[in-house]
């Protein structure tokens, strides 16, 4: 505890979270939290796991339509007031990645695009080569991107000169939940940025969003640890908590680290025992 | 004629648009400007021959014999 703090000092109301906007591409969000959908057993367990979280920014993906599907994710976003950020998920070349974005920017009638151009279905990691030339092309073509990378500072400035709205380094591969394997470049990456950095990937569970938040990224987004967690509702209140508490944390200045121990009790003044 | 909708393939109706296709599948009445009579969202999107065909050009964009359609809509992932 701060030994300033004087008794009766009221607690950090809960609101300064809230005061505390997330504005990317001039649209202001207020959570920090950005959720995707894969992996949901059901759209009514999402939906509850999504609201739980607070999200109000959720990725989708694009599929050929079905009739025969029951119940429409679209229409879960649209009940819920939750914007849509299409993703180019399952694209592993650039001209499919543009293709889905442009779908999507028709379907969703939203510029915003996660843009994911992956190398192979093994790893999952993002192909640096067709990411550039796909974040390129749809800057060109008037898109909002957001970039899922690698978590590499050298790739993620290279995508920003590009034009992408914010860079997205992953943690870990998708789905993995190894949390955030190479915390010094992501520190790297948002000490370089000047748009927005988002964690994306591999995040298992709350501490892992927190430690994202503390290293200075603006956000987080996640779906399988929520989606896949036992319980999704709690699961999700849980990142909604932990992704204030990183963001409270990094913005507050953590202390040093240091060798040896550091008495918080002064030793003057103690009684002394004969 | 027939089209490819989706990968399987479709008859449709000689000179049909995009627009009654979208509104067969969809079971929704479409305007002249592509979007759903009854004022909600339609959320889909169109590729013919693997380019977009705005929603604006619907009514006025015929299928020929052929044609290879996508049709996509927002669905869980990521």
């Amino acid at each position: 505890m701060n030994e300033t703090t004087l008794a009766g000092t009221p607690a950090v109301p809960e609101t300064r979270a809230v005061a505390d906007p997330f504005v990317v591409d001039g649209v202001t969000l207020g959570s920090r939290l950005i959720m995707g959908t894969g992996g949901a057993p059901s759209l009514d367990g999402l939906g509850a796991a999504l609201v739980a979280s607070g999200t109000e920014l959720t990725t989708v993906a694009m599929r050929r339509y079905s009739p025969a599907e029951t119940g429409s994710l679209f229409q879960l976003l649209e009940d819920h007031r939750i914007r849509g950020l299409p993703n180019t998920a399952g694209c592993f070349t650039a001209r499919d990645a543009v293709l889905t974005a442009e779908l999507a920017r028709e379907a969703l009638e939203t510029d915003w695009v996660k843009l994911e151009v992956i190398a192979d279905e093994h790893t999952l990691l993002p192909d640096a080569v067709e990411l550039v030339d796909a974040t390129e092309q749809l800057v060109a073509r008037g898109f909002k991107v957001f970039a899922y990378t690698n978590d590499d500072p050298v790739l993620a400035l290279r995508l920003e000169n590009l034009g992408a709205t914010a860079v997205m380094p992953l943690g870990a591969p998708i789905g993995t939940g190894l949390g955030i394997l190479n915390p010094h470049n992501i520190e790297l990456i948002v000490s370089r940025a000047s748009v927005p950095v988002v964690l994306d990937a591999g995040i298992g569970t709350a501490s892992d969003a927190a430690l994202a938040m503390e290293l200075g990224c603006d956000a987080v987004l996640l779906a399988t640890a929520v989606t896949r967690a036992q319980n999704p509702v709690l699961m999700g209140e849980a990142f909604k908590h932990a992704v204030i508490a990183g963001r409270l944390a990094r913005k507050a200045g953590r202390i040093p680290r240091r060798e040896h121990a550091l008495a918080s009790s002064a030793m003057e003044g103690r009684a002394e025992f004969l | 004629m027939n089209i490819r909708l989706n990968g399987t393939d479709q008859s449709v109706a000689d000179g049909a648009s995009v627009s009654t296709l979208v509104s067969q599948l969809t079971g929704r009445r479409i305007g002249p400007d592509g979007r759903a009579a009854d004022g909600g969202k339609l959320g889909v999107a169109v590729a013919r021959n693997a380019e977009v065909v705005p929603r604006s050009q619907w009514h006025a964009t015929a299928l020929a014999d052929g044609d290879d359609v996508e049709l996509v809509t927002a669905v869980q992932g990521g």
